[in-house]
């Protein structure tokens, strides 16, 4: 590979060895978490304290500032999943695989999130807790692709052959990703249209906007967190008769 | 601005406080559960090799 810097391939090489990946992020759990701390307490307290209330919809406006990064990490997760799946479809990296699982029930739970604080911020702006509109009914779809993806690998004994079947699921299911993205502007939908990604300028005061970056990078690490955890859950189970396993519980 | 307007959220307080409580239960969950889950497996793992011995 002359396209990927020597250091970089190694550090992949490494990253890609069960004891390695094991050993590795035990050692950055600390720092990951002091990261997310250090964009989560002044997100939430920008969004929840300093942040003004809106012009029209007042204080429960402030649920955007877990809703918005909820789905938008939906949407992300989903496609590191996709991506994972694939590389492990290929070429039998047993580490991508594990990422892929393992990401799962972590997008789900954001889809989930997404759709219930959606519901908890339609109900005193639109008036319903629940419409079958375009951006709402494709996001429900993605939380049962989750969950099919969850189910599928449970049902299957042989993890590697769970893994291959679904990838497979996950990677068609990427057809819902650009529908739920463009929901808002191909159909007329009940749901606002993008605030913050729009080409010109975001519809949004800085006093508002800031906090919500800040909450959007503080889930992405909080994924980044809750995923490698639950990959060394994963990790152990399948490699419980491995040699560093042994290794590692005869050391404590 | 003291507490009380605070958590009153301009009467919002329902709305807004159940969306970050489920979130909050939600995020907590997906981050907990594996982790005693490891820990759980790794106990369970150490007792068999003691036996084995």
């Amino acid at each position: 590979m002359f396209l990927v810097p020597d250091f970089l391939g190694r550090f992949f090489h490494r990253m890609a060895s069960p004891p390695h990946f094991y050993a590795l992020t035990e050692k950055l759990m600390p720092w990951l978490t002091a990261l997310f701390l250090l964009f989560l307490l002044p997100g939430l307290y920008g969004g929840l304290v300093l942040a003004p209330p809106d012009y029209q919809q007042g204080d429960s406006y402030r649920i955007i500032y877990i809703h918005v990064p909820s789905a938008w990490m939906s949407l992300f997760i989903y496609m590191v999943m996709a991506t994972a799946g694939a590389i492990g479809l290929i070429w039998r990296i047993k580490l991508a695989e594990i990422v892929c699982i393992s990401s799962a029930s972590i997008g789900a739970g954001f889809t989930f999130i997404a759709l219930v604080t959606g519901s908890l911020w339609g109900k005193p702006m639109w008036g319903t807790w629940w419409v079958w509109d375009a951006r709402l009914t494709s996001e429900l779809i993605l939380l049962f692709l989750y969950l099919g993806v969850i189910g599928l690998y449970g049902a299957i004994d042989d993890k590697r052959t769970a893994s291959k079947a679904v990838a497979i699921l996950a990677l068609v299911g990427v057809v819902n990703i650009p529908i739920i993205h463009y929901s808002v502007e191909w159909w007329n939908t009940l749901h606002q249209g993008p605030t913050v990604t729009k080409m010109d300028k975001p519809s949004i005061h800085v006093s508002m906007l800031v906090p919500l970056l800040l909450m959007a990078v503080a889930f992405k690490l909080y994924y980044l967190i809750a995923m490698l955890q639950r990959a060394r859950l994963e990790l152990l189970q399948r490699e419980r008769g491995a040699q560093w396993v042994k290794a590692m519980l005869e050391d404590n | 601005m003291d507490l009380q307007t605070f958590f009153a959220m301009g009467g919002y307080a329902f709305y807004v406080w159940t969306a970050y409580a489920i979130c909050l239960v939600v995020l907590l969950a997906n981050l907990i559960l594996p982790i005693a889950q490891r820990k759980k497996l790794l106990r369970e793992l150490a007792l068999k090799q003691k036996r084995q011995r």
